[in-house]
């Protein structure tokens, strides 16, 4: 027995090990770069933080939250700043395009910081022989999408590329917010106690554009969820000063997210399996093709860490906005064990809800 | 969800695991789960949680990805690094590590590879593009060897002729039998594999409770399967009578799927003998291609290395494939070997029994200690 209890001691601490080593230092042992390294996951994070976020450290880029926090010299005033390529494929899904999800994906990350996002740039990546026609109706579409989240596209840029050396259109959006306030939100801010509340109902994006690829034949109603967070997260910020955390669930979907916040906070995330809002067709599809809609990527989906105390105000001021009705609370921040998140399920059981590792389904987004 | 919410019922779950607590009376039960879903499952929704300490689940062979051999891999990379070729597989197989890297690599590095979620896929992308050699990586048990027959047929109906197939399809029996056979373990019952025998049937699986008087019960995947699979094991147990039962009623038929057996004995025969990862070599427990379609058998139609290659010697899938060890006792657990970097297959497939441990059980570990603590105390 007592060789036994050794062996498994040995075993839990290399894990802890394993998992120290995760939060603090990235290894990158990789000689090329895979698909992997773009999953969002934990080879994205390798990679990040193994090496491009290593050479260009510097105390703003050091924090790798959605927006750089920008101060103003001599002034009170912050600016949010933060940029996202998007290469999903295909290019139209059902509920959105790729130039909608570009628009609305940054204004969503200057939005989860707690700024209000005000002008975005964009940069196009056309590939020789792509419809001008498709090209226009992307291009009207993120008009659309600009003026309902109340932001100015305000800068761009245009390059086309040889046949093959890109697929179609690929789009780099920047933007920049301001800070109203002082307000500060941050993946390092989750406290033991505080709730963690869903905006709605998770993996639709990720669904819809995996069922619109040409290989499945199915047939749903799944429309991605792409949307502007702004206003949703505004309601949210001014009902409740408490606040703590708020990321968007993007690739990696809530479990990456959720994992991000346990590690740069040192708590545990406990989420009750149950309460977790999924569409039925997306659970289904999940089913079939062996998927966890955790991991599944969202476009208008956020997560918030909020104090225990202002939850239900939290969850109120979200679900009286139209954009957040199915809003509501889906676990509880633990002290420990740190850095790691779980669920409980419905059976009763536990277990462990790690990042991704491989991406079931690259570009996503 | 329709039809599957109601098979992971909480309080139904709790109440049967309550009765497996009085039935067995604490007396210690080792049954094993063959197949990689239930692993999956079991793992997934917590079940060993709910259920007493004196029932122990071995993670049994079941996971086609798992004991796949590194040498096939190794002939599967090469085939795709073949100019002109567009190799598809299922996705589990891409980051499966041969003896030089996996099929993800091969791919970054600029071969043809694509992962699909059927073998028609696989036709179909072969028809659409004459120029190219096709392959399609077969793998899996009895369950996908019926979608790989029927895609030979339809090959040949349609005279493909730049299509093949490298098939790696496997057959539970034989194993079953070799780990019944092996002095390693001592195991109390199966939970038999609910996928395969809708395709064999039950009489295959006759031999286990006539020959080796252990009892078998045919399980399907949801929680509540598993949960009453264990409860009729242990019920043979009480009334001592030791027989072959099927659980999975809704889906298994005692005779099996009878087009399925035909379309694959049509276009695939028994391999005299195949290597398993950590198991070595087991009789007849693989198909091949039958001649009549050897054109589109991708092993006459590529050069092959054909070698075979030595695990790395730090890793230990073989005695977890066995259940000899748990997969926490493996010297690189964690530590060298991680669903990141996996160096023993049981760590790529999330079927595998060290995945599965790596994602799913660690909290269970750390109660796992907390008990034996007590008993060290």
């Amino acid at each position: 027995m007592t060789e036994k209890f050794q062996t498994l001691d040995k075993a839990l601490e290399n894990l802890e090990k394993s998992r120290q080593a995760r939060k603090g230092k990235f290894y990158l042992k990789d000689k090329t770069i895979t698909l992997s390294h773009g999953s969002g996951g934990t080879a994205s994070h390798n990679l990040i933080g193994g090496m491009i976020g290593k050479i260009f450290s510097n105390p703003i880029l050091d924090k790798m939250d959605d927006s750089a926090i920008l101060p103003i010299n001599g002034s009170d005033t912050r600016l949010a700043f933060t940029t996202d390529s998007y290469v999903v494929s295909p290019i139209f899904f059902p509920g959105g395009n790729i130039g909608e999800i570009a628009v609305n994906g940054t204004v969503n990350d200057l939005a989860v910081s707690g700024a209000d996002p005000l002008w975005i740039s964009v940069g196009l990546i056309l590939e020789e022989g792509f419809s001008i026609a498709e090209l226009k109706k992307i291009i009207e579409s993120m008009q659309a999408a600009a003026e309902k989240a109340g932001v100015h596209i305000v800068t761009g840029d245009t390059k086309v590329v040889h046949r093959g050396s890109a697929d179609k259109i690929f789009i780099n959006t920047a933007g920049i917010g301001i800070f109203q306030d002082q307000i500060s939100l941050s993946s390092l801010n989750a406290e033991p106690g505080d709730k963690v509340l869903l905006s709605g109902p998770i993996g639709d994006h990720g669904i819809a554009v995996m069922l619109a690829r040409e290989a499945l034949d199915f047939e749903t109603d799944i429309q991605s969820d792409t949307a502007p967070l702004n206003g949703l997260i505004h309601a949210l910020l001014d009902a409740t000063k408490a606040v703590h955390c708020l990321k968007d669930a993007t690739r990696g979907g809530v479990a990456t997210v959720l994992n991000e916040i346990a590690l740069n906070s040192n708590v545990a995330i406990a989420i009750e399996e149950g309460s977790v809002p999924i569409r039925p067709e997306v659970n289904g599809a999940c089913e079939i093709l062996g998927l966890d809609p955790l991991t599944i990527a969202n476009e208008g989906r956020f997560i918030a860490i909020v104090a225990s105390e202002d939850a239900e105000t939290a969850v109120r001021a979200l679900q009286n906005h139209p954009q957040g009705s199915e809003a509501c609370i889906i676990g509880e921040v633990l002290e420990e064990p740190e850095g790691m998140v779980f669920l409980r399920t419905a059976l009763g059981g536990h277990r462990v809800l790690d990042m991704l590792v491989g991406d079931p389904l690259p570009r996503i987004c | 969800m329709k039809y599957v919410d109601e098979f992971r019922n909480g309080n139904l779950a709790r109440r049967m695991a309550t009765e497996i607590t009085n039935i067995s009376k604490g007396q210690k039960f080792k049954f094993m789960e063959v197949c990689g879903g239930h692993t999956h499952t079991i793992f997934k929704h917590g079940i060993e949680d709910i259920l007493p300490e004196n029932i122990e689940l071995i993670h049994g062979p079941g996971c086609p990805v798992c004991v796949l051999p590194m040498g096939r891999i190794d002939d599967a990379i090469a085939i795709a690094k073949t100019e002109g070729t567009i190799f598809t597989t299922f996705g589990d197989m891409m980051r499966v590590p041969g003896s030089q890297g996996s099929l993800l690599d091969v791919k970054a590095a600029g071969a043809d590879v694509r992962f699909i979620y059927s073998p028609l896929d696989a036709l179909k992308i072969a028809r659409q593009n004459p120029k190219k050699e096709v392959v399609f990586f077969a793998i899996g048990f009895e369950t996908t060897a019926p979608s790989t027959a029927v895609t030979l047929l339809q090959a040949k109906n349609e005279d493909i002729q730049n299509f093949s197939v490298f098939c790696n399809h496997v057959t539970i029996i034989p194993t079953i039998k070799a780990i019944l056979d092996s002095p390693d373990l001592r195991l109390d019952g199966f939970i038999g594999p609910g996928h395969v025998s809708m395709v064999i049937g039950l009489r295959t699986y006759q031999f286990i409770a006539r020959d080796y008087q252990k009892p078998v019960v045919i399980s399907g995947f949801e929680p509540l399967d598993i949960i009453q699979s264990i409860l009729m094991l242990l019920k043979q147990y009480q009334t001592g009578k030791v027989v072959v039962e099927n659980q999975y009623k809704r889906v298994v038929r005692p005779e099996g799927n009878l087009k399925s057996l035909e379309v694959m004995t049509q276009t695939m025969e028994l391999r005299p003998y195949f290597e398993w990862r950590g198991l070595g070599f087991i009789t007849h427990s693989a198909l091949k291609i039958r001649s009549d379609f050897a054109q589109w058998d991708a092993e006459e139609r590529f050069e092959v290395p054909g070698l075979q290659v030595a695990d790395p010697k730090a890793c230990q899938c073989g005695e977890v494939l066995k259940g000899v060890i748990k997969p926490w006792e493996c010297k690189v657990f964690g530590t060298a070997c991680t669903p990141e970097t996996p160096i023993g297959s049981c760590m790529v497939s999330p079927e595998g029994a060290c995945a599965a441990y790596f994602n799913y059980g660690r909290l269970s570990m750390a109660s796992h200690r907390r008990d034996l603590l007590a008993t060290v105390k």
